[in-house]
């Protein structure tokens, strides 16, 4: 059999097809004029046939200082695929929101048209920028360009992760606090934690602005900042009987689906039970216009998410039901640090926040950040009887407790 | 050299990279509207209006494709574009009359613009065999396979609600694919192999510690130390493999994806929850995984089909129950549905509510 690759690329040709733009495409055009993309063209040809990877473990490759940011990569077959034998990743702190001007998105361009394979990811799965290829000898220079234009590694490996935050105040209107404000606060204060791994496993923050979470930091952040508020939905009236004339069947597709069932309209007016609002953002979803959260806004800071490694998935928990969320978050950051402190000492290696919490448990795992318990961390309380009681009476211990008093 | 090197500076501040629009107005948005697939529009209390055009990418882009977004941005939004969380690309503009010229010149060069509301939105995924040593399967390739199939909707067919799809190339899941109205997983199947000379690689304890079923035991094999494995407590998680590259995984014989329903992460009516077991096995079968494709069609047909509005695919398995929605898709139930790691005793049926 010829070997696949080197005579063009049939398999991955037929992923050019079709309406959907093409990855294939993308690795051709930077084939064009970069010998890395185009030995990785064949590479995944090749992979294509085999239906296998070639891909090696990451070795330790970074840039001076740091010991995040570059995910170390090569391939398994160095003497077929020189040109990739050597093929790092570099993961860049993207602008907060994914905001970018042409300007900015050139230089990144620039860069690694002199430096790497001309391949990116826009953007991975933390939300850094990928730069996808390159070799070893590449990354100091790559680092010293980056930062001559005021970009940035992001992290990688048992360190806090790259912050993201959901477009917020900048374009949504249900943003109960600035999102991007406080992402990268949170980037610029724990750089140090960004860049040095010093934590048992990684940590991650994501900062969605209302419970819709654009960002899908419940299910990915181990701390997961999501906007929320605790007065009136705002109601206009007008606006709804707008939306009902312009085809909103109110009762069947809004009441109706109200987890609580806090909601009533009678044709005329419709009304909300506040106090059993559970702030689903449902009815304001549905009605933009006629419906807003309410002023007084904060957020919701939960913990613990993370995907199956090592013991099984996990959404956040609840850790704060309600705070406000204003510069410069001093409350917030010194909880971050005494949640760090205590994951630091007693997590295992490889053991996220979420697993330590459940380890210990949540009951000990607050006593030990300094967090009171309250009913809203719980979907109910326990159904198990087993109790560890931490203390009790022994005979004679009543008489002393009263000569205390 | 003279100059000093700069490290810990951070990103650049997105407060530059924001168009004047936005800066005008942040934080006042009043209310947005779809106007039409892929294009809404928000309304400041100032009475300002944003528009955004939001086109599809295949998320693995050149830097050649990049320059001619950042033509775009200049030619239609003075310069201004942003990225979604979900890989797509949008444009910022003030003047509408230019919307139908920028999606012309989108369409040309390949990008459909679409994914806004009810919608099938871009599937957020991983690096597959472009990039990762952990792969069981390909990213890139069956995203492509399965949105050229499912474009349509991502371009405005009608639809019950939103649906979100992710993709992850194996368990350790970069990417939300756990909550995912559906997700394709990519799986091993087959107990690592064992390197000659793993001993030289990794550390025989932390590679031991790292099961989670404790199927790792210390062993000795031509007088070197090594481990050997219980393979009936392998349930292929790969943990092993991440703290050692000596237990490769991949195997092109056994590798495949699985796919899984009706998770979520808004909170709209229904609680985030995670996704579930689906289809257990599809094959690998690149370049184009005709069975895959077809499972996830087939899937969002029957949600397309049969949910009411605003039901999330979740919500709507919910209501009509599991039984029903193996019977309505067609989809055999099998022994690997049934949950036997920890607290599998919670996803038991634990009455007699049941349609008969
Ligand atoms: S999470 Fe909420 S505030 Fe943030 S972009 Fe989504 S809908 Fe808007
Ligand atoms: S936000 Fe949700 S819970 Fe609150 S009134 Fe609206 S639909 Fe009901
Ligand atoms: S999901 Fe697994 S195989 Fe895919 S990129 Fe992430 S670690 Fe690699
Ligand atoms: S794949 Fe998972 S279960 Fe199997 S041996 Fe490795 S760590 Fe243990």
């Amino acid at each position: 059999m010829a070997e696949p690759g080197k005579n063009g690329t049939p398999m991955l040709d037929e992923l050019e097809k079709g309406p959907w733009p093409s990855f294939v495409t993308q690795i051709k055009e930077a084939a064009e004029k970069n010998k890395m993309s185009k030995a990785l063209l064949s590479l995944l040809e090749r992979s294509y046939h085999e239906r296998i990877g070639h891909w090696k473990h990451g070795g330790i490759v970074g840039v001076m200082g740091y010991g995040g940011g570059v995910i170390g990569r090569y391939s398994d077959l160095p003497e077929e695929y020189p040109d990739i034998a050597h093929f790092h990743t570099l993961r860049v702190n993207m602008p907060t929101g994914w905001f970018y001007t042409s300007d900015a998105l050139r230089t990144i361009c620039d860069i690694w048209e002199r430096h790497g394979s001309g391949l990116t990811n826009m953007h991975g799965s933390t939300g850094d920028i990928i730069l996808l290829g390159t070799t070893t000898d590449e990354l100091e220079p790559t680092f010293a360009e980056l930062t001559a234009n005021d970009f940035d590694l992001g992290g990688s490996g048992s360190d806090m992760r790259t912050p993201s935050a959901c477009v917020g105040p900048a374009r949504c209107e249900w943003a109960c606090y600035d999102t991007l404000a406080l992402a990268y606060d949170l980037t610029q204060t724990f750089q140090d934690e960004l860049h040095r791994p010093a934590f048992p496993y990684k940590f991650k923050f994501k900062c969605a602005g209302c419970p819709n979470d654009c960002v899908a930091s419940i299910a990915r952040a181990d701390m997961s900042i999501i906007g929320t508020w605790r007065d009136e939905i705002q109601i206009d009236q007008k606006e709804v009987k707008a939306a009902e004339e312009a085809g909103l069947n109110i009762q069947r597709d809004v009441c109706n689906l109200c987890p609580t069932k806090c909601i009533e309209w009678d044709g005329k007016k419709l009304e909300i039970d506040d106090e059993n609002c559970v702030k689903c953002m449902h009815c304001i979803n549905t009605m933009p216009k006629a419906l807003r959260p309410g002023k007084d806004r904060g957020a919701t800071i939960l913990l613990g998410a993370k995907a199956p490694i090592v013991e099984g998935a996990l959404l956040s928990s609840v850790l704060v039901p309600f705070t406000k969320i204003e510069p410069p978050y001093e409350e917030l950051k010194d909880m971050v640090e005494r949640i760090w402190d205590f994951w630091s000492e007693h997590g295992k290696n490889r053991e996220r926040v979420g697993e330590l919490m459940q380890r210990v448990g949540l009951g000990n795992f607050l006593e030990a950040i300094e967090v009171e318990p309250t009913p809203e961390m719980l979907a109910h309380p326990r159904e198990n009887p087993y109790v560890f009681y931490e203390e009790y009476y022994e005979e004679g211990d009543e008489e002393e407790e009263e000569e205390e008093e | 050299m003279a100059t000093e090197r700069r490290t810990d500076i951070g990103p650049p501040n997105y407060q530059n990279f924001l168009p004047s629009v936005i800066k005008k107005n942040y934080g006042k948005w009043k209310y947005h509207e779809i106007l039409r697939p892929g294009v809404m529009v928000h309304v400041a209390e100032s009475g300002d209006k944003l528009f955004t055009v939001r086109a599809g990418s295949p998320r693995l882009m050149s830097i050649h494709r990049i320059r001619k977004f950042a033509d775009l941005a200049d030619k239609y939004c003075d310069g201004h574009l942003r990225f979604t969380s979900r890989n797509n690309v949008e444009f910022l503009l003030t003047d509408d009359s230019k919307i139908d010229a920028l999606i012309a010149d989108l369409k040309e060069l390949g990008h459909p613009v679409g994914g806004i509301g009810n919608a099938i939105s871009n599937i957020v995924h991983t690096q597959g065999w472009v990039h990762c040593h952990s792969a069981a399967t390909d990213a890139s390739g069956i995203v492509k396979a399965v949105m050229d199939d499912l474009h349509e909707y991502f371009t405005g067919k009608e639809m019950p609600g939103k649906l979100r799809i992710a993709l992850a190339c194996c368990l350790n899941m970069c990417g939300a694919v756990h909550c995912s109205d559906i997700a394709i997983l990519g799986i091993h199947r087959r107990p690592p192999r064992i390197l000659g000379g793993l001993n030289k690689v990794c550390e025989i304890p932390n590679v031991i510690a790292s099961c989670p079923t404790a199927a790792i035991r210390p062993a000795t094999v031509e007088g070197q130390a090594t481990v050997e494995i219980d393979e009936e407590n392998c349930m292929f998680c790969a943990n092993c493999f991440s703290v050692c590259p000596a237990l490769p995984m991949a195997d092109a014989l056994n590798d495949g994806v699985s796919i899984w329903v009706g998770g979520k992460v808004s909170n709209a009516r229904s609680e985030p929850t995670f996704s579930k077991l689906a289809i257990p096995f599809l094959p690998n079968n690149p370049p184009r995984w005709p069975e895959v494709v077809e499972a996830v069609r087939n899937i969002v047909e029957v949600w397309h089909k049969n949910a009411r509005n605003f039901e999330r695919m979740g919500e709507f398995i919910n209501r009509i129950g599991w039984p029903r929605f193996f019977k309505l898709t067609g989809i055999e139930f099998q022994k690997e549905h049934i949950d036997d790691f920890k607290y599998a005793g919670l996803s038991y049926k634990r009455s007699v509510q049941l349609r008969h």
